[in-house]
């Protein structure tokens, strides 16, 4: 809709002061979402050109401004090395409830700025121990963590005219076991649930990470597979009733039982791979 | 660099405002193909190709189309030749109101072949409120064989809706997409935040300040005059309670001040400035608190604003009589009609200084009565039209912009346009009433009914309208098919703290029936009955009648209705019992569950339609009715019966409607009276005219006129053809008018009752909560159908918008009163691949039989059948709509815990195990 307090909007590589009333624009998707009578001048994202992904051996780093479609196309890239936490990055991309053609100019840095519940590409990020790199308006920057970086629904830890520059994602991330498992009330709909599972990160290691049904991630990590009752009783009590989320898609204590089971899940697949 | 855009092939270099979005930036350049659905990115209704990539254009910042290309649903189609998939969506008439095809014709055209292999996935940011999906899923697999032309066939041109062409080319006019009326501004609201407050003060001085702005109207500017909302034909049915903007408000959302300025922009941020000082008033947020004594008064006169009251035989000594008796209460939520068009509205002045009035509506003629009552016009000054209607259901039956636009175009004297928003529509438009409704029900043991008593709290919201017409009305045709000789109805309508309440699809009978089939289906199971043999005995036979009268108090009479839907429900039950169309999932319990309802054939509300024939003068005939296009598809099935009596084909006839200048009167289109009485105006219209025409014709022959026959375009007058383009031409110089006029009045009619049953088989997955319909069966008797595919097009509609309703559709309001549920997120309507396709069978009627209403009566089934069929699944009965997941999950929970302590437990349906053979 149109965003009837702006007066400007900027070109983001102009070195401007921050002022209230500022906003970063990527893809607009969420900006432009609902009526933003605080916001007065739009600082575009998009003129910088940042590279949207980059490919080392070290890992992946994808640019706040990489669209949820390049993501998913370089994810979906038949052949290409990780499978496995490729595989995670295309179910979380596919986990959106919006449209592919919200997708086509919504950017991974948004959905993390964000920090909805049910914003896949932090149940993404999370999952593969991501980093982010946070940038200044003076240029200095500062690393992350991915699983600290939301603090809260809707809220981060950025400062007034801070951005999210990019996302890194660990090569042996990547390349371990990995799993995502969602409930939605409709088949392509929002997630009220999702929980991913990493194995082997270092060796033996489970993580799983709960998200959607939570206002912030929550992880629990066990030095080697659990028995389902030792994942149960790690579970519940990082899932107090203040953390869950009650709206319309569910009530809390649902999507508890939904993030116990799906979590079960998880670490049943990844203990019966080998 | 200047801006530079390209769209659809012309050169643009007039650059966005900042922070615009390219939705109003097209439309605002002329593409008005780009509808608004939701302005927030979920429906697709505004769905464009920048660079040949499809995006929401809601959702993308304007200012960087510079230097792109822009293709929207007025430039696919190219060299006059439509694109294949608006080719698809045509023939396979892939649409109703039609506000939503440019949206998916657009999103269609995009899409690659692995998208069109996983539609439910690639159409998610689509939705449509009138189709059920499909028909736009048969538009679209005609679409997948891409190059070669598409398989659908062709439907006959009379069977299409006339503005097909239009629909899928983005040409069609709905009502904010016609030029704009020179020198427009535009109003913004400001609303209450509080449930009940007095307004002590307005300060609007700031917002007058803001450059563009013309004026800030309050309840000083307005007329004394309380009216009602409510579109009915008898002004008196409704309690007139309202101002058009009041010194007390009543909900949250309720208007305090409208500030009209040159743009949108402007009105909004000028409305943020106006300082409104409220006394805050304790409020009743329920029924029931509202019903107590001492409560607080919500208007002038008390809460309950009518009571119902109505019995047969001795209710108590039936109960006494019974072999079981049942007690339970039912309650149903709040839901909301989403049609994919908001409200909308323009007044201007035209050239001869009339009032002109364009609005978003059912009923033209009702609007422009209304309008008169509340500022004391001479209905001659006023003229009233609509546009092609984007999806209705009963949410256009009430005044919700037209009023205010009309106060500030009086006080401003400029043309002045109001267009709610998705967020509007949600928390501030009207609503279908909750219901609390209490049956007990006294049965013999072999089913047949020896008592019913249904007690009935009907939640109005802050104002009336509607509300004694739809306890009237929902009592009397939910209560229609039984038979049982004692029975007595309660009923209250309360007002309270909350937006007002109205007609919604079903007018109260939605509420009643999914109460009273749910009770039948218990007994049913206590007695060990099958249900559908239950009905049978619970139901009125064919020499019956309804215990309550309808329209000229006359008791309904129900025929072989009934009996013949029950007889074929149970034919095809067996059939798809053996089928099993679709398999459930591993783990899943699966349960099937049926219900019938009853609606009169005509409305006891007055209702009262005409219509005009002519022969114009290139032998072709105008027809003129007085309802807008809303997607019903009456339009086409008018147009045939004009065809049928004039003995020609649809094709020769032109339709127009929606115009307070066309027609003296008319009621407008509402209650399902498009066939029954529009169609009875049509066939006595024609019918006159088609006498008017042999009769001219055998005085321009001098043939008797016994000897004379109309046909297709010709008179054939005893061995002499008489063309008719002849005939309007000796017509014209013998000063001779060719034209009919003829009235259908409910109140004349003799009150029959059209039956409609669902069955469905669903699959529960008991981790989840989650239902998924597995199979789904609609059997409905509508008298003599006039058009097939319209008609089954509404069943499959109604059976979709039903299911959203029971499963998910809740408008929640907050302990302060505000309506949470403020966009298409949290208040999700069904979306494309959510249900498989719907069984729709009709008993078959010979042609002449009178039509029946169906589009209203088919959504009232719909709830319990479903909850009938998660009863027999998880053994659960669930009382309380919606079905949510996770209520049908901790019912389950908590009855599996009760059967592990020893308790009896629930009776589990069949449990799939590996998945079921398909």
């Amino acid at each position: 809709m149109d965003l009837t307090a702006v007066r400007e909007v900027v070109d983001g590589q102009i070195a401007l002061p921050w002022r209230q009333g500022d906003a970063w624009l990527a893809g607009g998707t969420a900006l432009f979402a609902e009526p933003r009578p605080g916001l007065r001048r739009l600082r575009d994202l998009t003129t910088l050109d940042w590279p949207p992904l980059t490919v080392t051996e070290a890992g992946i780093e994808v640019a706040a401004t990489c669209t949820i479609t390049d993501l998913l196309a370089f994810a979906e890239t038949p052949g290409a090395p990780w499978p496995s936490g490729r595989a995670l990055i295309a179910g979380c991309c596919r986990a959106f409830s919006s449209s592919f053609k919200v997708w086509n100019t919504a950017t991974v840095g948004g959905n993390l700025c964000a920090a909805l519940p049910a914003g896949p590409m932090i149940s993404m990020a999370v999952a593969l121990d991501g980093t982010c790199r946070v940038r200044g308006l003076d240029g200095t920057e500062r690393a992350v963590p991915v699983r600290d970086f939301v603090t809260g629904n809707g809220s981060t830890v950025l400062g007034p005219g801070e951005l999210l520059r990019s996302l890194t994602l660990p090569a042996g991330a990547l390349a371990a076991r990995s799993l995502m498992r969602r409930v939605a009330t409709h088949v392509w709909g929002r997630s009220v649930a999702l929980v991913t599972g990493i194995r082997g990160r270092p060796e033996g290691r489970l993580t799983v990470t709960v998200t959607a049904a939570t206002s912030r991630p929550v992880t629990v990590s066990f030095p080697c597979t659990p028995c389902p009752g030792e994942l149960r009783g790690r579970l519940l009590p990082a899932l107090p009733c203040q953390l869950l989320l009650d709206d319309v898609h569910g009530r809390p204590r649902w999507r508890r039982h939904l993030a116990v089971h799906l979590a079960e899940e998880v670490r049943s697949t990844l203990a019966e791979e080998r | 660099m200047p801006f530079t855009v390209c769209i659809n092939g012309q050169d643009s270099e007039q650059p966005p405002r900042a922070g615009q979005c390219l939705r109003t930036y097209l439309r605002e350049q002329g593409w008005t193909g780009v509808k608004k659905g939701c302005d927030s990115g979920d429906c697709g209704a505004c769905t464009v190709h920048v660079d040949g990539m499809a995006v929401h254009s809601c959702l993308y910042p304007a200012h960087r189309i510079d230097g792109r290309t822009v293709t929207t649903v007025e430039g696919l189609s190219t060299g006059g030749l439509l694109h294949p998939v608006q080719e698809a969506f045509a023939r396979a008439q892939g649409f109703q109101c039609g506000y939503c095809t440019p949206g998916f014709v657009m999103t269609v055209a995009a899409l690659n072949r692995p998208q069109l292999g996983d539609l439910p996935q690639a159409l998610k940011g689509n939705l449509c409120r009138c189709t059920g999906y499909q028909s736009i899923s048969r538009a679209v697999e005609a679409t997948c064989e891409h190059g070669s032309p598409p398989s659908v066939p062709h439907c006959d041109p009379g069977s299409a809706d006339p503005a097909t062409r239009d629909v899928v080319t983005g040409a069609a006019c709905f009502t904010l997409d016609e030029p704009e009326p020179e020198g427009m501004l535009h109003l913004a609201l400001v609303r209450s935040p509080h449930r009940h407050a007095r307004i002590l003060d307005i300060d609007t001085r700031a917002a007058l300040a803001v450059p563009g702005v013309h004026a800030v109207l309050t309840h000083r500017h307005a007329p004394v005059t309380r009216f009602s909302t409510a579109l009915h034909e008898r002004t008196e049915d409704d309690p007139l309670d309202l101002r058009v903007l009041d010194d007390v408000v009543r909900h949250v959302g309720q208007r305090v001040a409208a500030v009209i300025a040159d743009h949108p922009a402007p009105a909004q941020e000028a409305g943020r400035l106006v300082r409104v000082t409220y006394q805050v008033l304790p409020a009743v947020a329920t029924a029931e608190e509202a019903m107590r004594p001492g409560a607080v008064r919500v208007g002038d006169g008390p809460n309950v604003i009518a009571h119902l009251h109505r019995s047969t035989g001795d209710v108590d000594r039936g109960l006494a009589e019974a072999d079981t008796v049942y007690d339970r209460t039912f309650t149903t939520q709040r839901v909301q009609h989403t049609t994919l068009e908001c409200h909308g509205s323009r007044v201007w002045r035209d050239r001869e200084g009339r009032l002109r009035v364009h609005t978003s509506t059912q009923a033209p003629h009702l609007v422009r009565r209304r309008l008169c009552d509340i500022f004391g016009l001479d209905p001659q000054q006023v003229r009233v039209t609509a546009g092609r209607v984007g999806g209705a259901f009963g949410g256009k039956q009430d005044v919700l912009t037209e009023d205010i636009t009309t106060l500030a175009c009086l006080r401003t004297g400029r043309p002045v346009q109001l267009e709610l928003s998705r967020t509007d529509e949600l928390t501030a438009t009207t609503t279908r009433h909750p219901f609390k409704t209490r049956v007990t029900i006294g049965s013999r043991r072999d089913g047949t009914l020896t008592a019913m008593k249904v007690h009935v709290i009907a939640d109005t919201g802050a104002y009336g309208n509607h509300g004694p017409s739809v306890l009237e009305t929902g009592c009397a045709e939910g209560l229609a098919p039984y038979r049982c000789p004692n029975t007595a109805v309660h009923g209250y309508s309360v007002r309270t703290h909350n937006v007002p309440s109205g007609a919604f699809r079903g007018y109260g009978a939605a509420q009643i029936v999914f109460a009273v089939e749910s009770a039948l289906d218990d007994i049913a199971h206590r007695l060990g009955l099958d249900p559908l043999t239950m009905r049978e005995r619970a139901c009125l036979g064919p020499a019956d009648r309804a215990v309550f009268p309808g329209v000229g108090e006359q008791p309904a009479r129900m025929g072989t209705a009934l009996h013949d839907v029950l007889a074929a429900l149970r034919r095809v039950r067996e059939d798809r019992r053996l089928k099993r169309a679709r398999p459930a999932a591993p783990g899943c319990r699966v349960g099937e569950g049926l219900a019938v309802a009853a609606h009169h054939s005509v409305p006891a509300d007055g209702h009262l339609a005409q219509a005009k024939a002519s022969l114009a003068a290139d032998g072709r005939y105008d027809l003129i009715t007085g309802a807008p296009e809303f997607g019903s598809g009456a339009g086409t099935a008018l147009c045939r019966i004009a065809a049928r009596t004039l003995g020609t084909s649809p094709a020769r006839i032109r339709l127009h409607q929606a115009d307070t200048d066309f027609l003296e009167r008319d009621t407008g289109g509402f209650a399902s009276t498009a066939m029954a009485l529009t169609g009875q105006a049509v066939t006595r219209a024609c019918q006159e005219l088609a006498g008017l025409l042999t009769g001219t014709a055998a005085a321009f022959t001098g043939t008797p006129s016994g000897a004379c026959r109309l046909t297709d375009d010709t008179v054939h007058c005893a061995g002499t053809s008489v063309p008719l383009t002849d005939l309007h031409c000796y017509a014209q110089s013998a000063g001779l008018c060719l034209q009919a006029e003829a009235t259908a009045a409910a109140d004349d009619a003799e009150l029959s009752l059209s039956v409609s049953a669902q069955w469905f088989r669903i699959g529960v997955d008991p981790d989840t909560g989650i239902i998924s319909v597995l199979d789904s069966v609609h059997i409905a008797d509508a008298g003599g159908i006039v058009h097939t595919e319209q008609s089954r097009a509404q069943v499959e509609g109604a059976v979709v918008q039903g299911l959203g309703c029971t499963l998910g559709e809740e408008l929640t309001t907050g302990p302060d009163g505000h309506i949470t549920t403020r966009d298409l997120r949290s208040y999700t309507i069904p979306l494309f691949g959510d249900f498989p396709p719907t069984h729709v069978q009709f008993i078959d009627r010979d042609s002449t039989t009178a039509p029946k209403p169906l589009a209203e009566l088919a959504i009232n089934p719909i709830a319990p059948a479903l909850a009938n069929a998660v009863h027999d699944a998880l053994g659960i009965r669930v009382s309380t709509l919606p079905l949510r997941p996770d209520s049908i999950w901790s019912a389950l929970a908590s009855t599996t815990g009760r059967s592990r302590a020893g308790a009896r437990g629930a009776r589990q349906g069949s449990i799939v195990r590996g998945g079921e053979p398909s």
